[in-house]
């Protein structure tokens, strides 16, 4: 009953959130210089006043901004994100377009930089003080310090150009005709760099933090209880000390899971995967507002429920923390 | 079949070409193969009668046609229509069309379909078209195969605007009473052209397949074209290294890589295929404001920027100095002006002459990437070297035309397509007539002079060629005396290429319409 009234009471609040979001992202995209028209007839190398006219009238744009808002927010009360103009389609079916391909980049990746994070971390501290301690910590952190961009681009230039080992585009090999096991194949090749380099930046946040929050909980009273019971080392690690160690990770992993479908923009630029980031990026430099709006509220709708989800996961990691 | 057997035909016949490609050529190359090119960025439709961007035009010039192609001279070649008579006049103008060429769907294309698509699609649709039509009084059909275009006055470029991208010839059967920018068609464009769209997995790839029903024998000489969207320059430059990738279009790579790929082995580079478009960059001088309204302010800018440099580095010498505002492969051509070498120590003296007092002046780069960004940081250093202060101001594409649009500038960058005659791509940038609001590409300055409004008038309405000449070269002069914006280059994008895709250029629109030619051996 208590957890019910907790659901409720985060949903709607999630709502009421999403809603300013959608219109303060409205306000933002409108302020920013320039509009889809204006970047349409500036590609098509010539422009004169009626082509200009007859698409801001087509797009809506020559309404009153505040009634583009509101015509804006009860069409999203609906559930209906609009139409793109430049892409002649609508945006719910451009973002399901592009939805797997996103979250299969995001998801593994997301399981790559918990399970070794978490596994890294864990051994670290187990051997702290010891070379693979140090280990460990040299190389989570360079890979914390290294930025995004750089390392796919040198990723690509090692095992595509000069190896030829990896693909380094795109979501399959195109024009292959594959099926079956052979496309599932050919897909985790093309996966494996980018979300490779997706997780690695999480992957170092997760060990440094797993490492560092084990050794304190190594510290406490219950630990050395637990030892004088005669629980084994390896039965310590794992059930009294990695499980209290893990609240900051799950704080964490919440926020990462959070921005699975809206935070891998550089990678799937650098790999031209076709994923969600992709499209909102082009949305932005091309002011396809309704596509970018959409985007940005799918994003901030994922972000809510993460925080949900991650206040639900902490109960069941330490059933000390109640729901209220 | 048929195709085969005319090509183990021309093998053993000596001399025969087709369509001015020896026969010989032909049986060399596998008829058949597929070319992998990239696309940046990635095209909004392919509907070209709707949209013409660089990209559309990359990929859409391979679907649909216009009824005639040009050379790299930029003479009219037949395509679509097979000839042409103009009257003493130069007022009617009569094409006989190709019999038994068929749309995509298999569908006969007539002169219906002429009728349609330049008197009622394009009118509405096609903005660079329209301002060209309004030389043009009617179109008719006077049989299933004849086309006759009547203007209301000689109008000089006429015979250049058929090619695909100022011209496409539509289907009429598809869109006839229709919305066309709502049109479901447009999702599957249909054209004549040697290639079919086949398939579109947005963000990854376009496919072209071979219409093997085309109207000229021998084409086309592939399969299939793959246009890969990859938004990143430098790993586009890597799917190029990589061997994944067979060209890479004008502006597909950042320069400092065009010479690094050029060097590969089975590597080529060429830049020819922009005949038609010439791009030519320059700097807007808001012309309404002090000190950009001061002759001798802009004077001494042209004699401080150093253009050679910039081609030599910003461009790795892919352009070259312009000498005003015609480029040098359009028509009417002259490099009989007034020159404006580097010079400091003059540029000093007219700066000083013109009273300018050291206020801050902003420059707005143009966002399409490197040697762009690096243009404007040498432009800035010349101009500081003669004590004018610029800041440099960050926009992206869609900021850039805003402030162009509204005129919301002190210098700017720019690059802008002549379209083969000064009447279609140059006069538009100097004419008082041009001058509106709401479009990057018109007359942004703010020029005004009646006389060059008069000789442009004179040298788009005149026939012979000799009066056309004396009147562009006489606006060249004065427009270089009064240097109403400041031209920097004329740009040769170079395209990439393995060596085994032959012949991959073909025309004076490049790519755009030479890919289906093309072949692999």
């Amino acid at each position: 009953m208590k957890r019910l009234q907790f659901l409720l009471t985060r949903v709607a609040q999630g709502l009421l959130a999403l809603l300013l979001i959608a219109t303060v992202n409205f306000m933002l995209v409108h302020a920013a210089p320039g509009d889809p028209v204006s970047v349409m007839a500036g590609e098509a190398g010539a422009s004169d006043a009626q082509f200009v006219a007859q698409l801001r009238h087509e797009f809506g744009l020559d309404q009153p901004l505040s009634t583009q808002l509101g015509r804006y927010l009860s069409h999203v009360a609906q559930l209906d994100l609009g139409f793109s103009y430049r892409q002649q389609q609508p945006v719910v079916k451009l973002i399901v377009d592009r939805l797997p391909a996103t979250l299969l980049l995001t998801a593994t990746a997301f399981g790559l930089s918990l399970l070794f994070g978490v596994g890294l971390g864990a051994l670290a501290s187990r051997k702290a003080g010891s070379w693979l301690d140090s280990a460990i910590t040299v190389v989570a952190l360079v890979f914390y310090a290294t930025p995004l961009y750089w390392l796919a681009m040198m990723a690509v230039l090692v095992f595509t150009v000069k190896l030829d080992w990896l693909p380094g585009f795109g979501y399959s090999s195109v024009g292959a005709g594959l099926h079956g096991w052979a496309l599932v194949l050919d897909v985790a090749q093309h996966l494996l760099m980018p979300a490779l380099t997706l997780a690695l930046f999480y992957m170092a946040v997760y060990a440094r933090m797993t490492r560092a929050a084990m050794l304190e909980v190594a510290q406490m009273d219950f630990i050395k209880t637990a030892r004088a019971k005669g629980v084994s080392p390896g039965r310590i690690q794992r059930h009294h000390v990695l499980r209290n160690a893990l609240l900051p990770v799950v704080t964490l992993a919440g926020i990462q899971a959070g921005g699975m479908i809206g935070g891998a923009v550089l990678t799937e630029t650098v790999f031209a995967w076709p994923g969600i980031g992709r499209l909102m990026f082009d949305a932005l430099l091309q002011r396809d507002y309704n596509l970018l709006l959409g985007c940005f509220l799918v994003t901030a709708a994922m972000a809510v429920l993460f925080n949900l989800l991650t206040d639900l996961v902490y109960t069941l990691v330490d059933p000390r923390i109640e729901l209220s | 079949m048929k195709r085969r057997r005319l090509i183990q035909m021309g093998a053993t016949g000596l001399g025969a070409t087709i369509a001015g490609v020896p026969l010989q050529l032909l049986a060399q190359a596998k008829p058949g193969g597929t070319i992998n090119a990239l696309v940046q960025p990635e095209p909004p439709s392919l509907m070209m009668g709707i949209t013409q961007n660089g990209p559309v035009q990359l990929i859409a010039g391979n679907i649909y046609e216009g009824l005639l192609r040009y050379d790299e001279k930029l003479n009219p070649q037949p395509l679509l229509a097979t000839s042409w008579v103009t009257s003493k006049d130069g007022l009617t103008t009569t094409f006989k069309l190709k019999p038994g060429v068929k749309w995509h769907d298999g569908k006969p294309f007539s002169a219906a379909d002429v009728v349609f698509s330049v008197d009622v699609f394009l009118r509405k649709t096609h903005a660079r078209l329209r301002a060209s039509l309004e030389a043009v009084d009617s179109i008719k059909a006077l049989d299933p195969l004849t086309v006759e275009f009547k203007l209301k006055y000689p109008f000089g470029p006429f015979m250049g605007l058929f090619e695909a991208g100022t011209m496409p010839m539509v289907p009429k059967h598809l869109y006839e009473g229709t919305d066309f920018l709502t049109n479901p068609a447009n999702a599957t464009p249909i054209g004549t052209g040697p290639l079919k769209f086949k398939e579109w997995v947005k963000g990854s790839y376009i496919q072209l397949v071979a219409n093997t029903q085309y109207h000229q024998p021998g084409v086309p000489g592939i399969e299939a074209v793959y246009f890969h969207v990859i938004p990143d320059a430098a790993a586009r430059a890597a799917a190029f290294e990589s061997g994944k990738v067979d060209i890479a279009p004008g502006g597909a790579v950042e320069y400092f890589d065009v010479a690094r790929l050029a060097k590969l082995p089975g590597v080529s580079v060429t830049t020819k295929g922009w005949e038609f478009f010439s791009p030519h960059s320059w700097l807007w001088l808001n012309n309404r404001k002090a000190p950009m309204n001061n002759l001798k302010f802009r004077q001494a800018l042209m004699h401080a920027i150093d253009r050679e440099a910039m081609a030599k580095v910003a461009w790795h010498g892919f352009a070259k100095p312009a000498t005003g505002p015609f480029n040098s492969n359009i028509k009417y051509y002259s490099a009989d002006t007034a020159k404006y070498p580097r010079d400091l120590v003059k540029a000093k003296k007219l700066l000083a002459e013109s009273g300018y007092k050291g206020e801050p002046l902003r420059l707005l780069p143009l966002p399409y990437g490197e040697s762009w960004q690096r243009q404007a940081e040498m432009v800035r250093q010349a101009l500081g070297q003669i004590g004018v202060k610029v800041e440099l101001q960050a926009t992206d594409v869609a900021g850039w035309n805003q402030k162009l649009n509204d005129w919301d500038y002190d210098i700017a960058f720019t690059y802008v397509y002549q379209y083969g005659d000064p009447a279609l791509g140059v006069s538009r940038n100097y004419t008082s007539t041009s001058i509106a609001k709401g479009s990057p590409f018109n007359n942004v300055e703010g020029y005004v002079n009646t006389r060059v409004d008069a000789l442009f008038a004179a040298g788009a309405r005149a026939i012979d060629p000799e009066s056309r000449r004396k009147a562009y070269l006489e606006v060249q002069q004065i427009l270089v005396d009064e240097v109403p914006v400041a031209w920097l280059h004329e740009i040769n994008f170079p395209t990439l290429y393995r060596s085994k895709v032959k012949n991959p250029i073909s025309s004076g629109i490049g790519l755009n319409d030479s890919l289906a030619r093309a072949s692999i051996s």
